[in-house]
Parts: C-alpha cells; structure tokens; sequence
C-alpha cells in the first residue's frame, strides 16, 4: 500500500490497463491523487488522457490492475455522488427545450431521492446550490434561458455549472477550454482556482496548458497511451511542451472520442502564466 | 344538437373520461421518449400489446391485464436490449415488435369468435367499447402514472437528457429507462379504447412536437404538451361520435392540427424575431449577451 498517513488518495491508478471492450487505450499506468491537488492530464489529441478519467467515471473499463476512487474500488458506485464530470462537448442543446436551469440542476441528482425531493426544504436547497453553481460561471442571469440560445462557450459554461451544482470532492473536467474564447477562459481559470482553495481536488484534461497554468500544480503527460512525465509544473513548462505537442495524432486510433477538438492548439502562449 | 347531448349516454362519459386520462398521461411519457429520440417506441409496445390483447380474447381473460402483462414484459426487454448495446439491438427490436402483431393476429384467429376484423376498434379505438370496469382499471393506473412521473421527473430528466452524464455521476441510468419503458407500455394499454394501440404513439409525441415549437423550457413544453394531449383526446371524441369515425383517428389528426398551427406560428415569431437582428446564428432565437464562444 502506498497510503501513507490519514487519508487515502482520492484517485489512485495501479498497475491500470483502460480500454473499451477488446480495445486498450491506455497501459500500466500508476498515479495518484491526492485531496486538494489540482492536477493536469496532458497530452496530444488520442495520447488516452482523457480514457484515463473516462475510467474514474466507469465509461471505460480497466482492463488490468486496479482503480480506487475515495480509498475503494471505483466499481462502488456510492462515492461517484461525491464527483463532479464535466464532458468533452460543446453543446448541451436537446431536442426537447430546456432551460439552464433546468440542466444545471441534473447535478444535484445523485445527492437526493425521489423521496427526499418531496421536502420543500430539500428542494430549496437545490435551487440554492444550481444558484450558486450558476453564479461561479458567471451565468446567473441566464438561468431561465432555453440553452438552445446560448453560444457554444456559454453552453461549455452550463455544462461547468451542472458538475459544480453537485459541490463535488473531486472535479474531473475533459477539456473544458477548447473552444472557448479568452475571456471565458479566463473565467473559468478563476473559478477552479476558487474551488481549488476551498480543497476541491481538481483533474483537468487539456492539451493546452497556458489558460490553466496558474491553477494547475501538477502535470502528468500521457503519450501514446502511457504516462510518460509527472512532475511539477513548473519542472514540464521548463521542459517545454513541445516534445508532446509535435506529436501528431492521426496515426492512433485508440477509440477515444474527439467531437470537433481543435487539432493544433497544444502550444503554449507565452501571454499567459508559465 | 348540443355538445352536452354526448354527455347524456353512459358510454359517452367513459369514453370521455377515458380519453381524459391518456390525454393527460401519454404526452407527459411521450416528452421524455422525444428526449431520447425513441419516438417510435411506443408504437413498437402498442404491436406488442396487440398480442396481448388476442391471448385475452383467446383465454377469456381481460384484454386490458393480458395487454398490459404483454407490453410491460416487451418493454423491460426492450430496455434491457438497447442496455446491451449490441449493434444488432435494432434488428431485435424489429424481431421483438413484428412478433407482437403476427402473434396478435394469429391469436385472435384461434379463438373461437375471433377475428382479425376483431383486432380493429384495438388498433384504432371504438368509443362504445369502453367498460366500467375499464375506466376504472385506466384511472388507477394514470393516478400510478402520474405519481411516478412527479416523483420520477428529474431522473428521467438527467438521463433523457444526457445518459453518459447521468452514469458517470452514478445515476441509476438503467433503473431509470426500464422505468421509463413501463411508463411507456402502462400509457400503451391505457389507449387501447380510444386512441387504439396503432395510434397511441402519436399521442405521445405529437403534443410535444407541437408543444416545443413555442416553449422555451422543459416545463413549459411538458404543460403545453399535456393541454393540448387533453384537449386533442376530448375534441376527438367528441368528432368520433358526430362524424362516426374511430376515436383513434379523429384524436390525432387533431394533434396534427395543432402541430402544424404551432409551426406555422413559429415560423411568423421567427421571421419577426429576425428582421432587427440578420447576425443571428440560426438557433432559435438569438442570443442576449454577446459571447463569441467558439472562436479561438
């Protein structure tokens, strides 16, 4: 065992295999995660970083080795309630109109029960909670709108919102910057550096560092389905990005989703942190 | 003749009350089958609940318990099929709903006053087969409907909305679809005397097709759905009784109607909405605050 002191880790890869079905898409991986760390996954498009936190989340299988998620098997469905999952997508429009409100509150769902939402108090607090995870995207006075009329940065803000209204532990969020414009990164950048100061773990996939460099404290580089750097961010910026950014990614086909991932944004832009 | 004549006959009054309640219940189902685009769905359980109808009349029993038996046992296997993911899910949908109707109309042959001419007020609805015993098995199970549904609605919000959202977070995704498909053969059987088990579908979905032409939220396309599901089954039966035709027919050709009033009216608000504004993305309307999302 590796803990060592009180706490386990909250996310802990040991000796991990992930894949889908007959496929692997990442190999031998050993990580943890600590509570409170705020942790970026890095790695040019299908390196399988964002398989590895498909796995946390059950939508890819581990294959080999064991995952633990909040010191026990992630199979335990129990502890998922206390994680936040912000998906790799760009919209959340439906065929059936909805309000921002409406999806933002899908994210207290695994902290209540049918029964327990028969209390007026219970359902107060919810409204409370999509309140405030509206407010920290900036998106408070959107609430009522139909999200089919939001632009695609504020529907990728709803989306933020849905996984803080259930105050989670650990946030996993699978690109939450692509394609969206500065100023939206720049909120988001402020967001999680908040949630990172009240003891959110945070795990972020991204294959562009500088919008986030000045929340993330750790980098874990995954190449061609393997952790091939963990370190310090300050150690990986030093090295440069580069060496996993030339890497060019239409020869792997790993079986991890991309819908419409800009392909050429992993270089970093000096404006930012560093 | 006054409207309130139709009132006068007892099968009038149940058949209304009958209508009433799948009108009230089948667009509330329906609106979370339109979430997952399963729109078709119900009309596969309405094939499926044909053959229980024919086990009824071929054994004596009620053919809304043997429907009900029927299209609640297609509709856990259904679910539990598409769970399965298998590419070939959809050819055993076919295999599952094409079973259903085959089987219904051999049935019904066997039995010894049947026919398949027998199948027909099932399949389209008969205002004058509604029994008491009927309504009162229908309004038992639309107050069990209905409870489900309130209690429910989030959840089949969340995973209607977005599914692999709903499992990561450890939703019970499952246990919700396979409720959502009994609601869905419960609303079924609830239509086989006025709406007809070939019909019951566009119930389900025309209401909210039309309804969220003009709602901008969930909410208010589940309320309007459900006025115009309840207002639809009550008009349609009335035409079925002046016009003497199947209660199934005139109830959604109704709902058309409305359809095709509520797209013509949104196409008037959008072009109204558009004049000021050309810039527009093509969204429904466009949006308040300007955010260049998407540009890098």
């Amino acid at each position: 065992m590796l803990v060592t002191g009180g706490e386990p880790p909250v996310l802990a890869y040991r000796g991990c295999d992930v894949g889908y079905g007959e496929v692997t898409v990442v190999r031998d991986v050993d990580l943890e995660v600590r509570a409170g760390e705020a942790v970026a996954l890095l790695g040019a498009n299908g390196s399988g970083k964002t398989t590895l936190v498909r796995a946390a989340l059950r939508l890819a299988a581990v294959q080999r080795g064991s995952l633990e998620l909040f010191g026990t098997s992630v199979d335990r469905a129990r502890d998922r309630a206390r994680v936040g999952y912000v998906p790799q997508r760009h919209t959340v429009a439906t065929s059936v109109p909805a309000t921002v409100a409406e999806v933002v509150a899908c994210g207290r769902l695994a902290r209540t029960s049918p029964l327990r939402r028969l209390s007026p108090s219970a359902r107060r607090a919810d409204a409370a909670a999509v309140h405030r995870a509206l407010d920290a995207v900036g998106l408070a006075g959107r609430a009522r709108s139909s999200v089919g009329e939001l632009s695609g940065g504020q529907q990728r803000r709803v989306l933020i919102a849905r996984a803080l209204a259930a105050e989670p532990e650990l946030l996993l969020l699978d690109e939450p910057t692509a394609g969206v414009d500065a100023a939206s990164q720049q909120a988001l950048a402020s967001t999680l550096a908040a949630l990172s100061a009240t003891g959110t773990t945070l795990v972020v996939v991204t294959h562009e560092l500088a919008p986030l460099a000045g929340v993330v404290e750790r980098a874990v580089v995954v190449r061609d389905g393997r952790v091939v750097q963990d370190a310090p961010i300050a150690a990986v910026t030093a090295a440069g990005y580069d060496e996993v950014g030339h890497h060019h990614d239409d020869d792997h086909h790993d079986g991890e989703p991309h819908p419409g991932e800009p392909h050429d944004a992993w270089l970093p832009r000096p404006a930012v942190g560093g | 003749m006054s409207a309130v004549e139709i009132l006068d006959y007892d099968f009038m009054r149940r058949a209304l009350l009958a209508a009433a309640l799948v009108g009230l219940a089948a667009p509330v189902v329906g609106v979370f089958l339109v979430q997952r685009r399963l729109s078709l769905i119900g009309d596969g359980l309405g094939h499926v609940a044909l053959a229980g109808v024919a086990t009824g009349v071929l054994t004596g029993a009620a053919p809304v318990w043997t429907a009900l038996v029927a299209a609640v046992a297609a509709a856990v296997l259904v679910e539990l099929v598409r769970w399965g993911g298998r590419t070939s899910g959809d050819v055993v949908l076919a295999v599952i709903f094409y079973g259903g109707i085959a089987g219904g109309v051999v049935l019904i042959s066997l039995a010894p006053s049947g026919s398949p001419a027998n199948l027909t007020a099932y399949l389209f609805g008969a205002i004058t087969t509604t029994s008491a015993a009927d309504v009162r098995v229908f309004a038992a199970l639309a107050v069990l409907l209905l409870a489900a549904l309130v209690l429910l609605r989030p959840w089949l919000f969340a995973v209607s909305n977005d599914e692999e959202y709903a499992r990561a977070v450890g939703l019970p995704a499952l246990a919700v679809n396979v409720a959502l498909a009994v609601m869905t053969a419960v609303t079924v059987v609830l239509s086989m005397r006025t709406v007809g088990l070939l019909l019951v579908s566009a119930l389900m979905i025309v209401p909210n097709a039309a309804a969220q032409q003009l709602a901008g939220s969930f909410r208010a396309t589940v309320l309007a759905a459900v006025g115009i599901g309840l207002v639809c089954s009550l008009a349609g039966v009335g035409a079925s009784y002046y016009a003497d035709v199947p209660s199934g027919g005139s109830i959604v050709l109704a709902t058309i109607t409305v359809f095709l009033v509520a797209v013509a009216l949104r196409a008037v608000l959008d072009r109204r909405h558009r004049l000021p504004r050309s810039g527009s993305r093509g969204g429904p309307a466009p949006a308040a605050t300007p955010d260049p999302g998407g540009v890098r």
